[in-house]
């Protein structure tokens, strides 16, 4: 005699409610949109490095940034477009990392007495870390795009004397070049996290996407802090 | 040897424990970990005192009831469960802390005893096939490729010990989760069910209070089975196939 197996007749939530309501989809939101403003980041250093070519160069570049898809896309679409898709990705990565963190916390809520440093830095730092990149984003923002926190007059439309304006303050060069570092330590540990909450971690590929987030966080540090070194030394004035 | 514990004390669930300080003597280096602790409750049962209650049953390493943290190591420093630990691996004089796994998902029932029922939910919600059990069918009825029966049985040695939740920063159970599911979900045994097993088992695991994978490493780590880390990648990947299936049969 067998008995019957049970059929299920309830309806399954949307793949959006899925997603959202689990630990695993909320890991994946995370994932997306980390990948997304990896990618925004590449661009960004490889343009930023346009400074070291003169301040024709760079103005030009920053013009252009506004002029992309044109005649298809009026003057500065693209351009919001782009800050458009930024925003969701911030918002959607702090927000799902916010609750994570929150249910973390309560599934661990009395620490051990023999406590032993666990995991390596960058990973023991994500939370800070990303704590720091978020006070950064804004403070970088109000400093040259909009204006609002700029050392000296700022000059819409004149990106390189902007950017000389904040780095010749002391402040403007600490508080960039400590975010930029704790840039380096999250895309470290973030990346190849990525790679394992997207599945496409495996035994074989391993090593290779350790080295890749490797690689990718020494150069985005290294290319990001060159702007300030450029402007302390001299090289860019 | 002679030897200084401080292990956790705690009367029941509700009450508040604290670290209690006991000196043991005359400890073998031959001697089990369990069996130093044996050792402490017949000391303690001849004073007169409550002895420590701790979990075990097979002491063979196979079953998974042991579960002690050991000076901040979930099973001690030796890779395997706590009853094949030795004390050979301490020295006289030492000072050893053992504490209970501690998980909101796995409150202390007593001392050193904590409930760990909460895997077996995990395990009702999809460990299992519906395949209509009776007599063992014909071994080759099923023909399974040796590549996914080796992955299946690397996945099948999880013991359900919980060393993983302990070890961990975040009390997630990812690395138990995902040995259960990956052990079903490679074989054909287990296609049937494979989609629902590890939606369901993700959301119970939810339900239960674990926390969530930062991928820090400690559970694997900590295994004394080697369930390896990339376990739980290979269970994030079912789970995006899964919900995506789901969705297109919607």
């Amino acid at each position: 005699m067998y008995m019957a197996l049970a059929t299920r007749t309830d309806r399954r939530p949307s793949i959006a409610r899925t997603v959202w309501d689990s630990s695993v989809g909320k890991k994946t939101v995370m994932a997306v949109s980390g990948v997304i403003m990896l990618l925004y980041l590449v661009a960004h250093m490889i343009g930023n490095l346009k400074i070291y070519f003169g301040a024709g160069e760079f103005n030009a570049y920053g013009h252009w940034l506004r002029t992309v898809g044109e005649p298809f896309m009026h003057y500065e679409w693209t351009l919001w477009l782009i800050r458009v898709v930024l925003v969701v990705a911030v918002v959607a990565h702090a927000v799902s990392a916010y609750q994570l963190s929150r249910r973390d916390i309560r599934a661990r809520p009395s620490k051990y007495v023999h406590k032993k440093p666990r995991a390596s830095y960058a990973t023991r730092t994500m939370r800070w870390g990303g704590i720091i990149l978020g006070l950064f984003i804004v403070w970088h923002v109000l400093d040259l795009t909009t204006g609002t926190v700029h050392p000296g007059g700022f000059q819409e439309g004149h990106p390189y004397q902007n950017v000389v304006d904040t780095f010749s303050t002391w402040y403007g060069n600490v508080i960039y070049i400590v975010a930029m570092l704790a840039l380096g330590l999250h895309i470290r540990h973030g990346f190849w996290s990525a790679a394992q909450t997207l599945g496409v971690g495996s035994r074989t590929r391993d090593r290779a996407l350790k080295t890749v987030a490797g690689v990718l966080a020494l150069l985005l540090t290294a290319g990001f802090i060159a702007v300030p070194v450029g402007v302390m030394t001299g090289v860019v004035s | 040897m002679k030897l200084t514990l401080r292990v956790w004390r705690q009367q029941n669930a509700d009450a508040d424990g604290a670290m209690s300080t006991y000196e043991v003597d005359g400890i073998s280096s031959d001697m089990s970990f369990l069996e130093m602790l044996d050792t402490l409750n017949e000391e303690l049962i001849l004073r007169g005192e409550d002895p420590v209650a701790f979990d075990h049953d097979c002491r063979e390493g196979i079953c998974g009831a042991c579960s002690l943290v050991i000076n901040g190591d979930a099973h001690g420093p030796e890779r395997t469960t706590t009853c094949q630990l030795h004390m050979r691996s301490f020295k006289d004089g030492d000072t050893i802390d053992v504490e209970p796994w501690r998980a909101s998902a796995f409150p202390v029932i007593k001392d050193l005893v904590v409930d760990r029922t909460a895997f077996d939910r995990i395990i009702q919600a999809g460990g299992y096939i519906t395949a209509p059990t009776g007599a063992a069918p014909e071994a080759h009825a099923t023909p399974v490729p040796k590549p996914d029966a080796d992955l299946a049985f690397e996945h099948a040695e999880c013991i359900g010990c919980g060393a993983c939740v302990a070890a961990c920063p975040n009390g997630a159970a990812m690395l138990f989760t995902s040995a259960k599911v990956n052990h079903l979900n490679v074989l054909p045994q287990g296609a049937p069910e494979r989609e629902t097993r590890v939606l369901d088992m993700v959301a119970q695991m939810d339900e239960e209070g674990f926390g969530g994978c930062t991928l820090a490493g400690e559970c694997a780590t900590a295994c004394p089975k080697g369930i390896p880390l990339v376990s739980i990648t290979s269970m994030n990947k079912e789970w995006l196939r899964a919900t995506r299936k789901v969705a297109k049969q919607r």
